[in-house]
């Protein structure tokens, strides 16, 4: 209080004349806002209950304690909410109630609708609360102790697994249940080309090569189908697509975010454990558990310790200036709220400023859940993909030896020592060192964790640990110091250099995880969400609307064990409904990310509870699932739909037939270049990086640093793309990429004429058209004109031209050939191909172009 | 053929076009969400649309000041820093200051610049802008803006998005998913860019969680206008013709096979693809325009050439009924060296600026264009000094608590000030403007219920100014 007068001295004696009358203005008419306390008698069940009931208890009672405030019982209101107490028995001019209701120093106005209270009202409350907040008992009060709460909603019911006739598959017995209801017939099956087209597009992602085509075709005999559908779960390439799906959810991408937006040149290796662990038929239980706790488990390996990547798919934001706590909040937040998308189907994150009233999930369960995350530590460790540890050990001396060579040659360590401990010095004493402060500043926004380190003892930190900070002070000793004395100590040829050495010897890779902090600290409700106004203390907990968890203590291991619990109805329903929409262009329960009170019904309630206890009554076996849907011969159906059907049923929900979906963006790059012969399998790999078209780069602040990847690496598959958050690549976001900042359930299919300008003259793709047209004249079997088109068609679209094609192409084809070789942007000519006239290459080349702009080639059929 | 004959998706259209006004866009997207989500691909995704209400304008071009240009040198005069230049705050001042770079100990600096009373209006306007000073009577001047960040990114991210957090629609998007376009032969929404490089990301024209129909298309400087705008090198423009029309043939054989829409919209597609290919060329080739728009617009003078070809640009992109413009410049983010820099940008661009809106209003198109001026946020009314051995090095550090903004045109009042800052431009004193009341305020003008413009995304509605925003009524003629 007396530091309190001292500054509002200082304030009087320093501002201008005119700027003190202001201020003392405003004081006033603050203090006059509250209305005095009614002189007369007040009775609780007169004056107080009715007020309570009528205005307060719809959001503050039994059903709904919003902000944690309850107004319907004595003791809970004597206790307060989230914010602390709302009345302060004796004292009405400091209890917060008061204050609310009379929007006195507050920014919100309490009740929030209908008309503020009247001054009398506010008089009376005060009145009751300086006389001690008498509250008399009421009948029936006692009676509503805390039960557990309790929901109707259908998300959060028991999963019952609804009975099938025998010889039935179940999947076609409850779809054609609805359709027989309904009076309607299910489509016709496919013709086999389509159906080899869609099951290898669905589960791979790529489309049939020639070879494949033509065995499905050689083998008429029963099961040809089923043995497809066994190779392409076989394959890797399987992982791959699924693991599309999942990076989808999970926000992978290759930089930062935010301004900055540096590269994260270790992200990949999350992506591949991603990779190998679909392919490798781990269940989902386990695949959940290790990247949500992986460091938890007892004698995590190294690859559970990958796993936890997972977690650092949040954006980071490293702008000069920014306050690191603010953003760190940020990113718990955005785990918590992913944790709850991915997982539970919950939009938990809407509860970050206040409750809903319809919402499954409280302010304070939301932040109980925060709390699971709220002790997260970050670190690299070195994770080496097979075939690195033999080549880095037989050369680990060698490579050191020279790597402290180039050191000592700068005299990097001493005067790194010097920069370390004035960066220290300034950090302990902001605003004395003006120079050393920035440079604290962003020591600590642009490493992880380069401020702790530097406290270590040179001699005691680790490799990585030393490294990391010195090649930071090589690129950021220039902060402190002029451009001339950095030019002559000429540390950034030291850090040239180094780099250079780093690529020519073997390396481990690393992979970026997390751990818990040995030191937890306690975890805040923040009060309207915002990252600095603390309210209570909360321990991790989970949503009281879905089954408690067993086990007493609460870590992010149980809180994923939690998922798997044979009681708790969300995680199976979820996870069964975001496979089934890969297959179906929208999932039983449409909106696949939202399973809460404002999401859709389910279209087939029991199909979706049997798919559910099916996929974790068989151990959670992702195959299992995949194989059973396309078996189906719902899956198996013709997508055309007579124009009544698609009429009555435009959606397509209830499924009487199939469904064209437009490919999502990787898909159509892994489409072509596979058409062309030109893909590249590299799975699990890093990152590659197509040429960039001019004038696309440079809107992050860290610089651009998109070198184009060249030779094979280029025609990686499209999932491979590096993603750049703040300037991604143009044909990913023509295509409807997400911009993964959040979870993605489900992508948007737009269609739009950035597609078709983009298809029609990007380098990458002019170089498959021609690649194309170079396999057709010389593999093709029949070198006839037709036997050609047919090869091309098959290459291109899996299928056989129709006469009328044919006969449009025969017309111009030879118009075509008078045309010169397009030769776009960056694209290496292709190599003189012995025998082949050019004017027919030339032809066949705008054969590819058509063929590859169709909307078919762009579509799963 | 008839395409008409047996589209579903249109008769569902007009059913919707003739419905949404008492409908509301997100009750609209959430049907179509429930069937599918077709409409947003369909062929006609950015046909005009029928706003809420009446419109007080058409089209938006927005003036992005990229980096925080300093009010108190251009828009909002402190006399009264004088007083205290070179001292410190008192703390009980200073500590309430959001800041970035400097501490609360750092001193006052005073604006160098003179300020006059300009146009019948009489506002005062800084030395350094007078070719503004001549449009005064048009502008609508905001001298109390509020954001909620102090650094750049979240800070431009509030802006254009109506969150600090990336991920979300831009303004540009909203407008265009709610209006549609008129251009049949350009996208709906245009991104102009000049300054150098560094600031202002692509998160500024990002479509977010809406269907890319809704991007912001960037009309590149150098390359193709618009990217992959030209034919691969000997495609003649008769074998492109040729090409198209061949996939034309193909898709329509294979949407009589198949029935389905999506094919309509994907020769849709092409066909303005063409289209684009054809009048994007013609957009850019100024020879058009005679010689005393080009002097107007500053193209014979090195230091206005690119700013104003942007301006220019600009108002050949609403002519030609392009929805929203975002045309934005950097950098005017200065730290330090603040009168060299910021003379330089207002050099730049207030001459291109005040010739767009006088453009405008000659040719009558002033009235239905919404023209808006800000920066992500303003500067300080303290001192940052990096390099104290330099007088000239002297800048201003980044502050969000009341700068300014100004409009012009389709549906605000010119020629008045709104809100006010304290005599020490520390914080908003009278009639305080969030960014999302801005934002409310700029949808309004066009007809658009700012909490009805709405699109359902993992389980919520969102809307451009998130859970706040009101109309600034006094803004509005």
């Amino acid at each position: 209080m007396k530091a309190c007068e001292q500054n509002r001295w200082q304030v009087l004696s320093a501002v201008s004349c005119t700027l003190v009358l202001a201020l003392v203005g405003l004081l006033a008419d603050l203090q006059a806002e509250l209305p005095p306390p009614t002189a007369g008698e007040v009775d609780f069940d007169t004056d107080i209950r009715p007020l309570f009931e009528q205005r307060c208890h719809a959001c503050h009672g039994l059903a709904n304690a919003m902000n944690g405030l309850r107004l319907d019982r004595r003791a809970d209101a004597l206790a307060g909410g989230h914010s602390g107490p709302a009345i302060i028995p004796g004292n009405s001019a400091e209890s917060r109630l008061i204050h609310l209701v009379a929007g006195h120093q507050v920014k919100v106005v309490m009740p929030p609708t209908g008309k503020p209270l009247g001054r009398a009202e506010i008089g009376k409350l005060r009145a009751w609360i300086d006389r001690g907040a008498p509250w008399p008992d009421a009948v029936g009060e006692s009676v509503a102790e805390d039960e557990p709460v309790e929901s109707g909603h259908w998300a959060f019911q028991p999963i019952v697994r609804p009975e099938v006739p025998v010889g039935s598959d179940p999947i076609d017995y409850f779809i054609r249940e609805r359709l027989h209801k309904e009076g309607l017939e299910p489509a016709p099956p496919a013709d086999r080309d389509t159906l080899l087209t869609r099951v290898s597009l669905d589960l791979t992602g790529l489309p049939p090569t020639r070879e494949e085509q033509r065995a499905f075709n050689e083998d008429q005999a029963d099961g040809a189908y089923e043995r497809v559908v066994e190779r392409l779960l076989a394959s890797e390439s399987f992982g791959e697509k699924q693991a599309m799906h999942w990076l989808d959810q999970v926000r992978y991408a290759d930089s930062d975010g935010y301004a900055k937006d540096y590269v994260r040149p270790h992200a990949w290796r999350y992506r591949r454990w991603v990779v190998n662990a679909l392919n490798s038929g781990m269940g989902f239980d386990r695949f959940s558990i290790e990247q949500i706790a992986g460091d938890l488990l007892p004698g995590a390996t190294v690859e559970q310790r990958v796993a936890t990547g997972f977690h650092r798919n949040t954006l980071r934001n490293r702008e000069g200036g920014v306050n690191p706590a603010q953003y760190a909040f940020e990113e718990t937040v955005d785990r918590a709220s992913t944790f709850g998308t991915v997982w539970l189907g919950l939009t938990v994150g809407c509860a970050q400023c206040h409750d809903h009233k319809y919402d499954p999930v409280s302010q304070r369960e939301f932040y109980e859940l925060f709390a699971f995350f709220d002790n997260l530590k970050e670190d690299r460790i070195y994770a080496p993909v097979p075939g690195e540890l033999g080549p880095y050990l037989r050369s680990v001396n060698e490579y050191r030896h020279k790597h402290q060579e180039i050191l000592d040659e700068y005299n990097v360590s001493a005067l790194q020592a010097d920069w370390e401990q004035r960066c220290i010095r300034a950090g302990e004493t902001p605003g004395v060192y003006l120079d050393y402060d920035l440079a604290w500043q962003e020591l600590g926004l642009n490493t992880d964790g380069g401020q702790e380190i530097v406290r270590i003892p040179p001699h005691e930190r680790t490799w990585r640990q030393a490294n990391m900070v010195t090649y930071y002070f090589l690129g950021a000793y220039g902060l402190v110091v002029s451009k001339d004395k950095l030019k002559e100590l000429g540390l950034s040829e030291a850090l040239r250099k180094i780099k250079e050495l780093n690529r020519t010897y073997p390396q481990r890779s690393e992979a970026r995880i997390v751990y818990e902090s040995p030191e937890p600290q306690p975890t805040f409700l923040r009060v309207r969400g915002s990252w600095d106004r603390h309210g209570i203390e909360v321990g991790p907990g989970t949503p009281g609307v879905l089954p408690a968890k067993r086990e007493a203590s609460s870590g992010r291991l149980e809180l994923a064990r939690w998922l798997f619990a044979k009681d708790n109805p969300l995680t199976a329903r979820v996870a069964a409904n975001r496979i089934w929409q890969e297959y179906f262009g929208r999932g039983l329960v449409a909106t696949s990310e939202d399973f809460g009170t404002q999401g859709e019904k389910p279209s087939h309630p029991r199909l979706l509870d049997w798919l559910a206890s099916e996929y974790r009554d068989s151990g959670w076996n992702v195959r299992h699932l995949h194989r059973l849907i396309v078996n189906s011969d719902t899956y198996k159906q013709a997508s055309q739909g007579s124009q009544s059907l698609v009429q009555r049923d435009p959606g397509n929900a209830l499924l009487a037939r199939q469904v064209r979906l437009r490919l999502p963006a990787e898909l159509i790059w892994d489409r072509a270049l596979g058409a062309a012969g030109l893909l590249h399998h590299d799975v699990g790999g890093r990152s590659f990086r197509p040429a960039m078209p001019p004038g696309t780069t440079g809107f992050k602040a860290g610089g651009t640093d998109w070198s184009p990847s060249s030779g094979r690496e280029r025609y990686k598959r499209g999932m491979y793309i590096q993603f750049q958050r703040t300037q991604p690549f143009p044909f990913l976001m023509n295509f409807d990429s997400p911009e993964f900042r959040e979870p993605t359930c489900r992508r948007e299919r737009s269609n739009t004429p950035l597609q078709a300008l983009n298809l029609l003259n990007d380098s990458t793709f002019a170089e498959a058209w021609q690649s194309l047209a170079v396999r057709v004249l010389a593999d093709a079997p029949d070198q006839s004109f037709r036997g050609r088109l047919r090869y091309a068609f098959r290459l291109a679209l899996g299928r056989d031209p129709t006469a009328g094609e044919a006969e449009r192409f025969g017309a111009y084809v030879p118009r075509r050939s008078s045309v010169a070789m397009p030769a776009a942007d960056g694209v290496q000519h292709l190599p003189e191909v012995e025998g082949l006239e050019k004017s027919e290459l030339v032809a066949w080349t705008g054969v590819g172009r058509v063929l590859m702009n169709l909307d078919e080639f762009v579509t799963r059929p | 053929m008839n395409l008409r004959s047996f589209n579903p998706t249109r008769s569902r259209r007009d059913f919707l076009d003739n419905t949404l006004f008492g409908l509301g866009l997100g009750a609209l997207s959430h049907l179509l969400g429930v069937e599918g989500r077709t409409a947003e691909s369909a062929p006609d995704a950015l046909a005009p649309r029928q706003p809420h209400f009446t419109p007080r304008a058409k089209n938006v071009i927005f003036l992005f000041q990229a980096g925080a240009p300093s009010q108190i040198d251009l828009f909002d005069p402190k006399p009264k820093l004088h007083e205290w230049n070179g001292q410190a705050l008192p703390e009980s001042l200073a500590k309430e200051l959001q800041l970035a770079f400097i501490q609360p100990t750092a001193k006052v600096l005073a604006s160098r610049r003179q300020f006059q009373p300009s146009g019948e209006s009489g506002i005062e306007l800084s030395e350094w802008l007078p070719h503004t000073a001549t449009i005064a009577d048009e502008i609508c001047l905001v001298r109390s803006v509020r954001g909620e960040s102090v650094n750049h990114h979240p800070g431009q991210s509030l802006l254009m998005t109506g969150s600090p957090l990336p991920g979300r629609p831009t303004v540009g998007s909203w407008i265009t998913y709610g209006l549609g376009s008129e251009s049949r032969d350009l996208p709906g929404f245009v991104v102009l860019k000049t300054g150098s490089s560094t600031q202002g990301s692509t998160g500024n024209w990002t479509n977010g969680f809406l269907p890319s129909n809704y991007q912001g298309v960037l009309l590149r400087s150098e390359g193709d206008a618009i990217l992959h705008l030209s034919n691969p090198s000997g495609v003649t423009p008769d074998m492109q013709r040729a090409d198209l029309d061949l996939i034309r043939e193909l898709n329509r054989e294979h949407l009589a096979r198949t029935g389905d829409q999506e094919i309509a919209a994907r020769i849709e597609s092409y066909e303005l693809a063409f289209r684009m290919q054809a009048s994007a060329p013609s957009l850019i080739d100024i020879s058009d325009e005679p010689e005393p728009v080009r002097e107007m617009y500053g193209l014979n003078s090195d230091e206005t050439r690119d700013y104003g070809m942007t301006c220019l640009l600009a108002r050949r992109l609403i002519e030609r009924g392009v929805r929203f413009v975002l045309n934005q410049h950097a950098q005017w983010d200065h730290h330090s060296n603040l009168d060299r820099g910021l003379s330089q940008k207002c050099r730049t661009t207030d001459q291109p600026v005040a010739a767009l809106v006088r453009d405008l209003k000659q040719r009558g198109l002033l009235d239905e264009t919404l023209v808006i001026w800000a920066g992500e946020f303003g500067r300080t009314s303290l001192a940052e000094w990096r390099d104290p051995s330099d007088p000239a090095n002297i800048g201003r550090d980044h502050h969000a608590d009341g700068f300014s903004v100004w409009l012009a045109g389709g549906g605000v009042k010119g020629g008045q000030i709104i809100g006010r800052t304290d005599e020490l431009g520390l914080t908003v004193e009278e009639d305080p403007v969030h960014i999302h009341d801005l934002q409310a305020t700029v949808l309004h003008c066009l007809g658009l219920d700012h909490e009805r413009l709405t699109y359902r995304h993992i389980g919520r509605d969102f809307r451009l100014t998130d859970v706040g925003g009101t109309v600034v009524q006094a803004m509005l003629a």
